[in-house]
């Protein structure tokens, strides 16, 4: 049996409710008008950077096609077939490179006569188009043509008849077509030059010159066992590794060699940080080192050397040791020798004294003290903050690089620079990418292993 | 106590003994296998590198002391540098700013999704998480060269590129602080009847904020250094001048931009650390 008596109210209850939710809702109306005026603000900021970094004036002279064409460029190859009519010369290769040219034309290319100057070159571009070169001209035929585009290179300039769609552009001087990004006719006085893009990376595993171009993996695989040498002083599985890693447009040794340096550099950078800012943190700690001007003094290097950053040590370093691996060695672990100290001199200041005070208790010297009573507690700190570093090193280390202490990152901003082997920095960004996510998960495993 | 019950004590003893040396033998194989990476890894860079390690360190402190130098010759008229040069300190803060604000607001959002038991489709877990991962893993030159090559060398590319590292990496450190919330707030949230956008803002965000703030803190000290690296490459701001005045060796213009730029990450650093720990309480770093 319950007995239910509804709630007295004392005389000064109703006033105390209605304050408190006056009390209520005013905190709520302060938690809505915060948030509403720190938005404010950050839109007042963005539209004052809008303004400031002239993104109109930047939309307006963006080159986003340049996007496109780089991003195709990186992603697939093409073949020049050229004929150029002052040096009497018809050409076929692969980018247009002297180490690449077709002896026998591709099946996609008819030449119908022994004298290629004077007879037809009918080239199929895969997609419904025909290029023919015939004489000084070529004719362009195709879904979007309906009547054949013809361009003659003459002694002047360049001409045309037919139709001419918005794909073609038309100057006297140079006329260019590109019915779509696969395919691609220029033509300029004395010179009719075809593209045809193929997806892929051409002769990535051998150069085109090489034996083993194009053969598959199946075949490879037997050669390497066959007893039949190609090279009479090698065997075939140490010419075929040769073959692959001395490939001359894709540089695969060196590419490897860069990304050793910038490992090093990361792992290196980290260990010496890690063992010199050890002892120093002990000495910034208030716990073990009770003299504070000694404190500060350290405590104050740690920032500056942290600071100033490892970019700009690195530009110090290069001076003074030149280019190459150990000057990143250097910037890495003198900025973080910074970072770390301070992190393990936080970590040497909580821990549990206790420990400490037993050994000393039981008459342990100083050493045996450190070892066994402050070691343990600030080891789980001291691995898991280093391997964390570890991967972000990685990272800076091919930055450093790039600005010229070698490595990958020198690497990747000389592909940049030339501007034209696309398909090489996406190797070579690809190739980063895969070390610094293999360095996060390899570190990620280790401390998640290290702490159970 | 009887003799077979000392044979097990014994018995005991020798299995954790034999433990023991195990232990001792795979801590000591692991340490020589260390310490035989660290001397290989030195011999190896010692050999690439074009100077060596001992004329370097007698020619070590050359060029600082030619910074000095210069800059002792220059006189008071050092300081007007610094003057000189403050607008491309304030350009390389608003590069940091912007891109540290987009960064976040993406953060955000990637780790709402990356978070399980949030009431996002079980199917955008691991689509964001994998995306933060590829976002955080592309170093922030490379985006900043592609852009650069396409929108020019202003600002702007060297921004997008912060942008897009910053939200893989605060979005991941977002989803850790989403992953640890407490789930009483939300299960009331729920039984009084909210959908799920009240949910977020009155369960999930209170709980968060300070951290997430604290984060976005260390971040954006993190994207100063970025972006006056990634001014090196032609994205503007003091990186652009530091080049100059290193390619020119102008010993007194690089002391001033250094200067600059030292006081402006210790400043930073100092009103960050100290926002942080009134946010959250306890001091924490963590790398990029």
């Amino acid at each position: 049996m319950s007995t239910q008596t509804a709630p007295s109210m004392a005389p000064g209850d109703a006033a105390r409710i209605n304050a408190g939710q006056a009390d209520v809702i005013a905190s709520h109306r302060r938690g809505v008008l915060w948030p509403a005026g720190l938005l404010a603000m950050v839109c007042v900021y963005l539209i004052y950077a809008f303004i400031a970094f002239d993104v109109p004036g930047l939309i307006a002279k963006s080159r986003l096609d340049r996007g496109v064409l780089l991003g195709l460029d990186s992603v697939a190859y093409k073949v020049h077939i050229e004929k150029n009519l002052r040096r009497d010369q018809l050409e076929i290769a692969v980018e247009g490179e002297r180490a690449a040219v077709y002896e026998t034309p591709p099946d996609w290319v008819t030449i119908d006569g022994a004298d290629p100057m004077t007879s037809t070159v009918d080239i199929d571009m895969g997609s419904g188009y025909r290029f023919v070169i015939e004489g000084s001209s070529v004719t362009l035929t195709g879904p979007e043509l309906y009547e054949p585009l013809v361009i003659t290179s003459t002694a002047e300039g360049v001409e045309w008849t037919g139709a001419t769609p918005d794909w073609v552009l038309l100057d006297p001087r140079k006329v260019e077509a590109r019915p779509s990004l696969f395919e691609r006719v220029q033509v300029t006085s004395g010179r009719i030059l075809v593209f045809r893009y193929f997806w892929g990376w051409e002769d990535f595993w051998f150069e085109f010159r090489s034996p083993l171009n194009g053969l598959s993996a199946g075949a490879l695989w037997s050669l390497a066992w066959s007893d039949e040498r190609i090279e009479p002083e090698t065997s075939n599985a140490r010419f075929i590794f040769d073959e692959f890693w001395g490939n001359p447009g894709w540089q695969h040794g060196d590419v490897f060699k860069a990304l050793l340096e910038t490992i090093i550099m990361a792992f290196l950078g980290t260990v010496v940080a890690a063992f010199i800012g050890l002892p120093l943190a002990f000495l910034a700690a208030a716990n073990f080192n009770p003299d504070p001007v000694s404190r500060f003094a350290i405590r104050r290097v740690f920032d500056f050397v942290r600071g100033v950053d490892n970019l700009i040590w690195s530009l110090i370093f290069i001076r003074a040791f030149g280019l190459g691996p150990l000057t990143g060695v250097m910037a890495i672990a003198l900025t973080d020798i910074g970072t770390l100290g301070k992190l393990f001199s936080e970590a040497i200041e909580n821990i549990d004294n206790k420990q400490v005070e037993g050994m000393q208790s039981a008459g342990a010297p100083a050493v045996t003290r450190y070892r066994f009573g402050v070691i343990p507690q600030i080891l789980p700190v001291f691995i898991s903050q280093s391997l964390y570093y570890l991967e972000s090193n990685t990272r800076s280390a091919t930055v450093i690089g790039a600005l010229g202490a070698g490595g990958i990152g020198l690497k990747l901003v000389e592909t940049l620079r030339t501007g034209k082997d696309w398909e090489n920095t996406l190797y070579i960004v690809v190739l980063t990418v895969i070390v610094v996510v293999g360095m996060d998960m390899l570190s990620g495993w280790l401390r998640r292993r290290l702490s159970n | 106590m009887t003799a077979q019950t000392l044979t097990r004590v014994d018995q005991i003893l020798e299995h954790s003994s034999g433990l023991e040396k195990r232990r001792r033998l795979y801590s000591g194989l692991f340490g020589a296998i260390f310490v035989a990476l660290v001397i290989s890894g030195f011999i190896a860079a010692e050999e690439m590198n074009s100077g060596g390690f001992v004329q370097g360190i007698t020619s070590f402190f050359d060029y600082p002391a030619d910074i000095v130098m210069e800059t002792w010759e220059a006189g008071p008229a050092w300081f007007g540098l610094l003057w000189t040069y403050f607008p491309a300190l304030i350009e390389t803060i608003n590069m940091a700013a912007v891109a540290t604000i987009f960064g976040t607001v993406f953060a955000m959002g990637l780790s709402l999704a990356a978070t399980r038991d949030l009431g996002v489709h079980p199917v955008l877990v691991p689509i964001a998480r994998r995306t933060m991962d590829v976002m955080r893993a592309f170093p922030e030159l490379i985006i900043a060269l592609f852009l650069i090559f396409m929108l020019g060398t202003t600002p702007v590319p060297a921004i997008i590129a912060i942008a897009i590292h910053t939200s893989g990496a605060l979005g991941k450190l977002f989803s850790e602080v989403n992953e640890n919330v407490d789930r009483g707030p939300l299960e009331g949230m729920s039984a009084a009847g909210a959908g799920w956008f009240k949910r977020v803002r009155w369960a999930v965000i209170p709980q968060v904020l300070p951290n997430y703030t604290s984060y976005m803190l260390l971040r954006f000290e993190i994207n100063i250094r970025a972006s006056a690296i990634l001014g090196f490459v032609g994205a503007g701001g003091i990186g652009s001048e530091l080049r100059k005045a290193i390619s020119w060796s102008n010993g007194a213009d690089i002391m001033a931009l250094f200067a600059l730029l030292f006081l402006t990450i210790m400043l930073i650093d100092q009103f960050s650390g100290y926002l942080r720990r009134r946010l959250v309480g306890s001091s924490f770093m963590l790398a990029s």
